[in-house]
């Protein structure tokens, strides 16, 4: 060692041996610590309960700690300076920040489904038995192989992947990216799912105040008072922010003391809430805001849920957030036991540990000392304060007994798994294990930037601030609106406060202005020490490996935009979206292109401010609880008659019942279809959407809405109904029954229901608003089943109150009308049928519906009634040529569907002139055929496509495609319906149904639609 | 997002369903055999004036009172300038603005 | 400078001081034969092919801020091409063929990656639906593969197959598809392009376009006035208010759309999985991150930014099918400007105005598409006839009813 050296050395070990560490121990502080942890005591006046130690593990090693630690603090009491690999070249990182902007401390906690990966150190409340590991090494924490990484560096800078790997180009796939993705990423998360529950809530007030540090303890005490209604927020799990860290004085009491008394005035306030543990993470529209709140792991663990997630809906938004201390790029900067100095003063004050047994201050800012003054008082030893500054411009007072460096630079440190020493730029090198850094603070800007504030640069406090344009309803003040005093803090918060509250109606009195002295807080632009450039690598984000080289080369290929800089060497990337680093990039960017920090503007933060689980968001929306199951009101008798059940959007219904002796549910399907072809079967239609349409004006209406004519059906008849858009492709279909004149009960299929419903409501208050009509959608209130079959009237005289009502001649096809049924049930009676059987459909109040189904099934019995599903509704609608959800899919016109002639000419309605546009009438649109295999057997498959056989297969000779298959137990064949180009010129003719995806190709017979009974003589029996 | 209703006062807008730009309310007035028909309707049904900024629009209170609102909304902020009533504003629209 | 292995290693130990910018930073020229009207992939693409197929060299793009600095830059990464529509499927399999040959073509790896796209399938309706898109593929010379519920679980055995609202009941796979480093095809093409000679002219911003007797002449910039043959313009996001100053009105609105990554994880979900259930995909980055994202949140927007209902609505999605995601942290959240068109479906075509060529109306599928939009809006600006594979991309098509709706919801942007 040089005599330089030596004679720094000399002013440490001057100091008596038994207070101070050994030689060897400042050389290897790591193991020295650990022999002689801090964990059993702390210093005086910490905020930690020493009355309640807590056992934790960090890589298995038991530690211990005390209630009021954070898991950083306890590691750092435990002498555990090595806690994490960076991501990129594994370099060993220590704690860096007392705070969320945490880049490097991050560790897995837990084990199995409850692992949570990528938690930063400092802001995990310590509980007994805490267990966490570190991440993102192969092999121990100490001796990680991956470090590797770190000596082929220079060819691992910015953007190396972009330039290599394409050699040759089929090992991208099999040998490079396999090999990048292993390398990648930091924890890794459990595969079992989450076993936690995550609520949210709702809240609304007058005034939301960000951060409980002094602004907003006294903006929201001032608002509070003046009689607005208050929600305070911090993320941290007491308030005071950096009350807790600092030793300042506030109205003659202790910052701490003060925080305290406010909290607790604020609480005793019927109309403010305060909110620890709580992070505002997003700003949204119309002041909402989005908070996060964790309830601990003693919390998650005892079932309780883990987190919630509070929609805050706020008149007045005062952002006292904070702001967050950067460091300063020199060479080798990111050793375990370099800090930021507040950092440094928050785990020396708050929670009693020193993060080193020999500091040196490294600072451009005045703040940097309160950092030195603050050891020196509670009797830590520190070698010396060096400003970047001259002397002139640093207004903190000396300290006794510390060595002072003026316009004097770190420009390397050395220490493999922690700092041991530093190599200044007057050519000395000091020996200590810990380094408190301070190069100012950033502004949290994050959540004006949530709408698009975007920040300005101030010179004069070196930092970028929120811009005028954004939300006026927030307002930043504090350290977050680039304001450093502690005095004009306290009064700018208590005059936001009062301000806020004033303008959403209150004026109550809110008190004098809390008062406290102001620290000196100057600060220099100060972000990177050049002359470090040839001693090392200078690390601005500490997370992704981002080195002051990387942003230079990134200037040198061009990347000169801000944004181009962050997306090449992904500054600002990391899981703290660059709180400690974008300052810093953007100084270099700046400099290599000779201009302004405030010419090269900022990137713009996005939410959330910290990281949020996806379960959070997610809530209680999970598993069957992901959407509502809607179950009609014969779902539990069908579940006894044996139906199993298929979802149909949001509902359930029953696809068929198996009966004794069935193993596949062909036999139950066959079964079902024959009975109703040659008997009787009933089956729960109350999915379909139901809406009463009254008013003077309802045919007319009616007829607008309708492709065909509805004004001139009869009362006590019913009609199908065929709905267009206004783009002239089919909508939906149903029917309209009209009970009265001004009284008509529509039907819609189960998927359209709801759009149907707001389509109308579109048409009438937006278009047709004169019109004397009202509607109400009814699906939930009427029980309808529908009866098909031979038997069907035989099996309804039984039920109905008066059996001679329903003869054919009293009720005939498509009749409709309001009836009773077992004695004095009020119902409503359709002679409607989609199975092409004799068919009614029986409608009650919903109430009814189980025992309606069960008194059906039991009157029926004699008459070889049978439930049917979907299954069996499915095969008789094919075997009819109706059209169903695979035909009626959004992109095919009435014409298509072979429904052309029901369209009226000689009206208006939706969808009327659009649906002649010339494609739609053209040969190039396939209608709607019928299919039958030419062997009479082979299986049918929904989605094949049509080619004329022998034709190539390719998208230009396909002809259309298959939308409905079945097996027809009626006609003992497969059977299909499909779109065809041309179809119904082309009856008889041989397609192929290829369908490559099944590995099917089957010769099909094109014929006409309807399979069974095609003129319809059963309908009418 | 927050609607202020004009009979319920504001209202969060998931109790709504979005309908469009209020364009559609200005539905072509032909008669279908015109020859023009389709172009007209093409234009009410396909072309968009879709500002960036004030924007007149549908938003259907479909978990609420069902009104159909007029929202004018500039589109680069998402502040919310006013808000009517479609069945008070409806037919009047409809006739100044079909007639070229 | 070419790119390679080698190369890095050569100027590692010359102290990485010998690197070239990726292109030049030149003024404008008084007049071009080809102005591109935006940065963004597609554009910056077009000048590529303009320059390196159809011989265009005398070719400049215009961008009013940084390149890439559109959805290019902003989106969730993802290529395949299993489309339904025969207006759709030829011109998203050129494009997945152009991928893959893209980093040999552009000697710069945008990592294009194959690890498959997966499309859930919830119910035997869903299934023929899928097998009707997947035979489309297939007919266009795309790899679909139908899968059953076990041969899903196979692949991702960490799916809800227990407890989902919405069973999953198989899948349609397409192996090809999969992810590609979005920043850096917006970087390749710009790269690739300017070594052909084209000028790459960022913060440039056109404020007018010169049309007399209905042809383009130049365009007025806030650099000037530039002449032009042809210009071309790609600038979706923007369109209305860029074609607007050429007295067009578009069958496009804008919308905004929110895509979501995670913080760093090591590889747990290998490629693209989409919920058919709702509307949600998710795949994870080389770096580690899950990026995911779902429906626009359904109304006009130009704010570049979404609401917490859709944020919540989109995690929600995400449960429904990786319950294990529960713990995973979202780390940002973004909004991108898209143009969505009335049926779903993009535009490649002329305009009224002579000389004037408009892409656009990507909805939020134009990512996937860059390659072969770029390709062919330079064929229909070199040739003044459409590509073969983008015949349909017309901008009358719903005059004609040739409307290209994938989904069938019909004229209503806001729930494409």
């Amino acid at each position: 060692m040089t005599d330089a050296t030596l004679g720094t050395l000399g002013t440490l070990v001057d100091r008596p041996r038994e207070s101070g560490p050994t030689f060897r121990e400042r050389l290897w502080p790591a193991t020295a610590t650990s022999t002689q942890p801090q964990s059993a005591t702390r210093l005086e006046g910490a905020l930690v309960d020493t009355n309640r130690p807590l056992s934790f593990t960090f890589d298995g090693r038991r530690m211990h700690g005390f209630a009021g630690d954070t898991l950083a603090s306890a590691l750092i009491a435990n002498g555990q300076k090595l806690v994490a690999r960076s991501f990129k070249y594994h370099r060993p990182r220590g704690i860096l920040t007392a705070g969320s902007e945490e880049p490097n401390a991050l560790v897995t906690l837990g084990d199995g489904a409850l692992r949570e990966t990528n938690t930063r150190a400092t802001v995990v409340p310590l509980f007994d038995g805490l267990a966490a590991r570190s991440q993102n090494h192969v092999g121990s924490l100490r001796f990680d192989a991956m470090a590797a990484a770190d000596l082929a560096a220079p060819m691992l800078g910015a953007g190396f992947y972009y330039k290599t790997f394409m050699w040759p180009a089929a090992f991208w796939e099999k040998v490079y990216e396999p090999a990048i993705r292993r390398a990648a990423g930091l924890g890794a998360i459990s595969t079992e799912p989450d076993p936690n529950a995550y609520d949210h809530a709702f809240a609304h007030c007058d005034v939301l105040v960000v951060g409980a540090g002094p602004a907003g303890l006294a903006a929201a005490r001032a608002a509070a008072r003046a009689g607005a209604s208050v929600i305070l927020a911090d993320e941290d799990q007491r308030v005071g922010g950096r009350l807790l860290a600092d030793t300042n004085m506030i109205d003659d009491v202790a910052g701490v003391s003060w925080a305290d008394v406010v909290a607790g005035e604020l609480d005793s306030l019927p109309r403010t809430r305060v909110m620890t543990g709580t992070t505002v993470v997003g700003a949204f529209d119309h002041g909402v805001h989005v908070a996060i709140t964790d309830h601990g792991h003693a919390a998650a663990r005892s079932g309780a849920p883990r987190m919630t997630v509070t929609r805050i809906y706020a008149k007045q938004t005062i952002i006292a957030a904070g702001a967050t201390e950067r460091p300063i790029a020199f060479a080798n900067n990111d050793r375990p036991g370099i800090m930021m100095a507040s950092a440094v003063r928050a785990y020396v004050n708050r929670f009693g540990v020193a993060p080193g047994t020999c500091t040196v201050v490294y600072t451009a800012t005045d703040d940097g000392w309160r950092t030195a003054r603050d050891l020196v008082d509670r009797g830590q030893h520190v070698a010396a304060v060096i400003d970047a500054r001259p002397k002139d411009d640093v207004s903190a007072p000396s300290i006794d007994g510390v060595e002072e460096h003026y316009e004097t630079h770190v420009v390397s440190t050395r220490g493999r798994l922690g700092l041991t020493t530093l190599l200044l730029s007057d050519g000395r090198e000091v020996f200590c294990d810990c380094l408190a850094v301070s190069g100012g603070w950033n502004p949290n800007v994050q959540l004006t930037c949530h709408k698009r504030g975007r920040p300005k640069w101030r010179e004069e406090i070196a930092a970028f601030v929120s811009s005028a344009k954004g939300d006026a309803a927030q307002i930043p003040i504090g350290a977050a609106a680039g304001t450093f005093g502690l005095g004009q803090t306290l009064k700018d918060g208590h005059r936001a406060g009062v301000e806020a509250a004033t303008s959403s109606g209150f004026g109550g009195r809110a008190g004098d202005a809390p008062a406290a002295e102001s620290d000196a807080t100057g600060v220099s632009a100060f972000f990177y020490v050049g002359e470090s450039r040839r001693y090392g690598r200078a690390w601005l984000d500490f997370q992704n490996d981002v080195t002051a080289k990387d942003i230079g080369l990134a200037h040198l290929e061009g990347f000169r935009s801000v944004e181009h800089a962050k997306r090449y060497t992904t500054l600002g990337m990391a899981t703290d979206q660059g709180k400690t680093a974008n300052v810093l990039g953007i100084s270099l960017l700046a400099e290599a292109a000779g201009t302004t920090i405030a010419e090269t503007g900022t990137t713009i933060y996005r939410p959330p401010y910290t990281p949020v689980p996806i379960g959070a968001f997610a809530g209680r929306a999970r598993g069957k609880a992901f959407r509502p199951t809607r179950k009609t009101a014969g779902h539990d008798w069908a579940a006894d008659a044996g139906a199993s059940f298929v979802e149909a959007g949001a509902w359930l219904r029953a696809e068929w019942f198996t009966r004794d002796g069935e193993t596949h549910w062909r036999q139950s399907v066959d079964r079902e279809v024959n009975t109703v072809r040659n008997a009787v079967g009933i089956c729960d239609v109350s999915t379909l959407g139901k809406i009463d349409v009254q008013g003077r004006d309802a045919a007319v209406f009616l007829d607008r809405v309708y492709a065909n004519t509805m004004s001139s059906l009869k009362v006590g008849r019913t009609r199908y109904g065929l709905m267009l858009r206004e783009d002239g492709i089919v909508f939906d279909d149903g029917t309209a029954a009209r009970f009265r004149e001004d009284h008509f009960l529509v039907t819609t299929t189960t998927a359209n229901a709801g759009r149907v419903f707001e389509h109308l409501e579109f048409c009438h208050q937006g278009l047709w608003p004169d019109l004397d009509v009202r509607f109400e959608s009814v699906t939930d209130h009427w029980f309808q089943v529908a009866i098909a079959g031979p038997s069907a009237r035989a099996l309804l005289e039984r039920v109905v109150d008066d059996p001679a009502s329903v003869t054919n001649d009293a009720f005939p096809f498509m009749a409709c009308g309001e009836t009773t049924v077992c004695g004095g049930t009020p119902a409503r009676l359709f002679r409607v049928s989609f199975s092409g059987e004799l068919g009614y459909e029986l409608a009650l109040p919903s109430r009814f519906g189980a025992s309606l189904m069960a008194r059906l099934a039991k009157a029926g019995a004699d008459l070889d009634c049978t439930p049917y599903g979907v299954e069996a509704l499915n095969v008789l609608r094919i075997e009819k040529g109706h059209v169903s959800g695979g035909e009626l899919n959004g992109q095919t016109t009435a014409r298509a569907l072979g429904l052309g002639r029901m369209v009226s000419d000689r009206k208006d309605c939706i969808g009327g002139v659009l649906r002649n546009r010339p494609h739609l009438v053209s040969d190039d649109d396939p209608i709607l055929v019928g299919f039958k295999p030419i062997d009479g057997e082979s299986e049918l498959t929904a989605g094949a496509h049509f080619f004329a056989t022998g034709a190539e297969q390719i998208t230009a000779n396909d002809e259309g495609h298959m939308t409905s298959v079945c097996y027809s137990p009626t006609l003992g064949s497969p059977i299909g319906l499909g779109l065809l180009l041309r179809g119904p010129d082309r009856i008889g003719e041989t397609v192929v149904a290829a369908d490559p995806v099944r590995n099917r190709a089957v010769e099909v017979e094109v014929c006409a639609p309807h399979f069974f009974d095609p003129e319809g003589a059963r309908l009418r029996g | 997002m927050l609607i202020d209703h004009p009979l319920l006062g504001p209202r969060d807008a998931r109790e709504f369903t979005y309908l469009g730009s209020a364009e559609r309310l200005a539905r072509p007035d032909v008669a279908r055999d015109d020859a023009d028909a389709i172009t007209r309707f093409h234009d009410y049904v396909y072309l968009r004036e879709n500002p960036a900024g004030p924007h007149r629009e549908l938003w259907l209170h479909a978990h609420g009172d069902r009104s159909l609102l007029i929202v004018t909304r500039d589109t680069r902020t998402h502040d919310v300038l006013s808000v009517e009533l479609a069945r008070e504003a409806g037919t009047a629209e409809t006739e100044s603005e079909v007639r070229p | 400078m070419r790119y390679s292995g080698f190369k890095l290693l050569v100027e590692a130990l010359k102290g990485n001081a010998g690197w070239a910018p990726m292109w030049r930073e030149p003024e404008p020229k008084p007049r071009y034969d080809v102005i591109i009207v935006g940065g963004g992939g597609h554009g910056l693409a077009t000048a590529y092919y303009l320059a390196n197929v159809f011989g265009v060299r005398n070719v400049a793009v215009l961008e009013k801020g940084w390149i890439g600095g559109g959805n290019v830059g902003r989106n969730t990464t993802i290529v395949r091409s299993n489309y339904l529509l025969p207006g759709n499927e030829p011109f998203y399999e050129f494009s997945l063929k152009l991928w893959e040959g893209l980093e040999q073509d552009l000697n710069y790896n945008a990592m294009v990656s194959q690890r498959g796209v997966l499309n859930l399938l919830h119910s035997d309706a869903q299934r023929d639906a899928y097998a009707r898109r997947g035979n489309a593929m297939a007919f266009a010379g795309a790899d679909p593969v139908l899968l059953d519920r076990e041969g899903v679980r196979r692949m991702y055995p960490f799916l809800d197959f227990e407890n989902a609202r919405f069973p999953i009941r198989g899948g349609l796979l397409q192996p090809r598809g999969g992810t590609v480093r979005h920043d850096a095809v917006a970087w390749g093409y710009a790269r690739g392009a300017d070594r052909l000679g084209v000028d790459i002219i960022q913060n440039c911003e056109v404020t007018g376009f010169d049309i007399v007797d209905g042809e383009c002449r130049a365009v007025e910039t806030t650099r000037g006035r530039i002449e032009a043959g042809k210009v071309g313009v790609a600038v979706a996001g923007s369109s209305t208010r860029v074609m607007s100053q050429a007295g067009l009105r578009l069958p496009i609105e804008s919308h905004v759309l929110q895509a979501f990554v995670s913080e760093g994880l090591k590889p747990v979900i290998d490629g693209v999985v989409t919920f058919g259930a709702g509307h949600f995909y998710i795949s994870q980055s080389d770096k580690g991150g899950l990026v995911f994202g779902g429906d626009i949140d359904g109304y006009n927007s130009y704010a570049q930014r979404g609401g917490i209902e859709t944020v919540q609505e989109v995690c929600e999605e995400a449960m429904a099918i990786f319950p294990m995601l529960g713990r995973a942290r979202v780390l940002r959240i973004w909004g991108g400007l898209m143009d969505m068109s009335m049926d779903g479906s993009p535009f490649i075509d002329r305009t009224s105005v002579d000389g004037l060529y408009f892409n656009g109306g990507w909805c939020y599928g134009g990512f996937k598409a860059t390659p072969a939009s770029g390709y062919c809006f330079a064929h229909l600006i070199a040739r003044d006839t459409p590509h073969d594979c983008a015949t349909a991309y017309r901008l009358d098509r719903y005059l004609t009813g040739r409307a290209i709706d994938e989904a069938g919801i019909g004229p209503y942007p806001n729930i494409h």
